[in-house]
């Protein structure tokens, strides 16, 4: 494995293989030392050309925590506001001696496109491109969902029902998750208004649901709500954010007719009060900052895994 | 190729009961020993061992003073072998600090993965003291590290293998040089 862009990068045992090792990753993050020498000497750039706090700070940490060197490039405030284009930019980075680049960028197929370039020859690890994929995301949710519903540090995921509640159409999180969930034995539904999920979804998931009560009705073991990206609300795709709420929120009503045992997860940022209630999301079946945490442990297991290789020094 | 049995089952109980003694005498007692074992064999060998020392001295806590010490994300050689599995460490005790920690891998070859175990130990604490227990020294030392409790000393030639053979892990217990 020499890049990591989508989940189909992954077979099943590669991609339990990962959890695993994000499972021995998380023992070290509660050390009170939490370092591994592992990375020694590498260099790894954070090379966002989109706003994040999480999946930025995750990479970053995650990198440290390796002893790996750590570059954050940010769009705003380099040259690209003079116009530098992106390969001259990767090409300026790398002269600088770079061993991985972590790209988030609001292009789908942005991270396969320097994957593939002649001009770059780094680790890619896709952080979110456009509304394609985001794999490191798909990764650290099956590891919470693992951890939470079976309490094991392995196997896969066979029998578990998972339904995805949202803006399903510009959702790199419900795409990764779809993959990578189906892939390790789960069952996935996406559920959300008709102009948000696209129909050639089946295929990708095993159903679709247009009304958020009838899904809920069918008791599935995770619900995950996505957030409604007011970023990417270029189009008539919702009446307005109240009609959302109501129809396809998880308000304090919605959240109390679930089983006591169903988990409720959000990749974040959340928008309390529209996609989430705070009591939903408060809750203790909720995993939101669960997932933060194990973010960081699936990321350094990424690294390890592309970075710890001959040649790469 | 030839095989050569140089231990055999009770040729090795035998060792771990001698080093098991060994470890107590040096340490005045039991009290804070920390046997660490080092995947794959070595916890196993560190199981018997502290299950010796039950035996002799009933006050002993197995469960407080056995864990296992994986090594791999601090070895030297991960470039060029980084397909290693990562395996749990289980330290029973919040911190090594004031522990006289005994590190037990089954063969002293290089020295590399003591080295890395000694990096490892410094992320959980300060020691008293970290001492190496091993069933077989075979000589080629790459490190200046020595072991002070060896079940069987086995200068050997660097081409040839060193196989060592549990009852937990494999179908027999013995200790063959292959050549």
């Amino acid at each position: 494995m020499r890049h990591l862009l989508s989940i189909n990068d992954l077979s099943k045992q590669e991609a339990i293989d990962l959890l695993n090792l994000s499972a021995q990753m998380q023992e070290v993050n509660k050390r009170d030392v939490k370092k591994l020498p592992a990375l020694n000497g590498r260099t790894v750039v954070n090379l966002f050309f989109e706003d994040s706090t999480r999946t930025r700070f995750s990479f970053e940490l995650a990198a440290k925590r390796l002893s790996a060197d750590v570059v954050n490039f940010t769009a705003k405030g380099s040259s690209v506001s003079k116009g530098e284009s992106l390969k001259d930019t990767i090409g300026t980075l790398e002269a600088m001696g770079v061993d991985a680049l972590i790209v988030r960028h609001h292009h789908s197929g942005a991270a396969l496109t320097i994957a593939n370039a002649p001009w770059s020859t780094s680790a890619v690890i896709n952080a979110g491109d456009g509304t394609h994929e985001h794999p490191t995301q798909g990764l650290l949710d099956s590891l919470t969902i693992r951890q939470r519903l079976n309490g094991l540090d392995q196997g896969d995921l066979s029998g578990v029902r998972v339904l995805i509640v949202g803006d399903i159409l510009h959702s790199r999180v419900a795409r990764s998750n779809a993959l990578l969930l189906r892939k390790l034995g789960a069952k996935v539904s996406y559920c959300g208004p008709s102009t948000l999920v696209p129909s050639a979804s089946l295929g990708l998931v095993d159903e679709i649901y247009y009304d958020f009560d009838q899904a809920l009705a069918q008791n599935f073991d995770v619900v995950m709500m996505l957030r409604i990206q007011a970023e990417r609300m270029n189009s008539a795709f919702i009446p307005n954010a109240k009609e959302y709420s109501q129809l396809f929120g998880l308000t304090d009503s919605r959240f109390d007719s679930l089983s006591s045992k169903t988990l409720v997860m959000h990749p974040g940022p959340m928008n309390r009060g529209l996609e989430i209630s705070s009591k939903a999301a408060d809750s203790a079946q909720s995993t939101i900052l669960e997932q933060v945490a194990n973010g960081v442990a699936v990321r350094m297991a990424v690294l390890y895994r592309l970075l710890a290789q001959e040649g790469k020094a | 190729m030839s095989l050569r049995t140089v231990l055999d089952a009770a040729d090795i109980d035998r060792a771990i009961i001698r080093i098991s003694h060994e470890i107590v005498e040096a340490n005045h007692g039991t009290e804070n020993l920390l046997l660490l074992g080092i995947p794959t064999r070595g916890v196993f060998l560190a199981k018997r061992i502290a299950n010796s020392i039950k035996k002799n001295y009933p006050d002993f806590d197995v469960e407080e003073s056995l864990g296992r010490l994986d090594v791999t994300m601090f070895r030297d050689d991960l470039s060029a072998k980084p397909n290693r599995e990562v395996t749990p460490t289980e330290i029973p005790v919040g911190s090594l600090d004031e522990k006289t920690v005994v590190l037990v891998d089954d063969v002293l070859f290089s020295g590399r993965t003591i080295r890395a175990a000694l990096d490892a130990i410094v992320s959980y604490g300060r020691p008293k003291a970290v001492r190496l227990a091993v069933l077989v020294d075979r000589g080629h030392r790459e490190l200046p590290i020595r072991a002070d409790y060896v079940g069987k000393n086995l200068p050997t030639s660097v081409t040839e293998r060193i196989n060592v053979h549990l009852t937990e892990t494999d179908e027999e217990q013995s200790v063959v040089i292959e050549q």
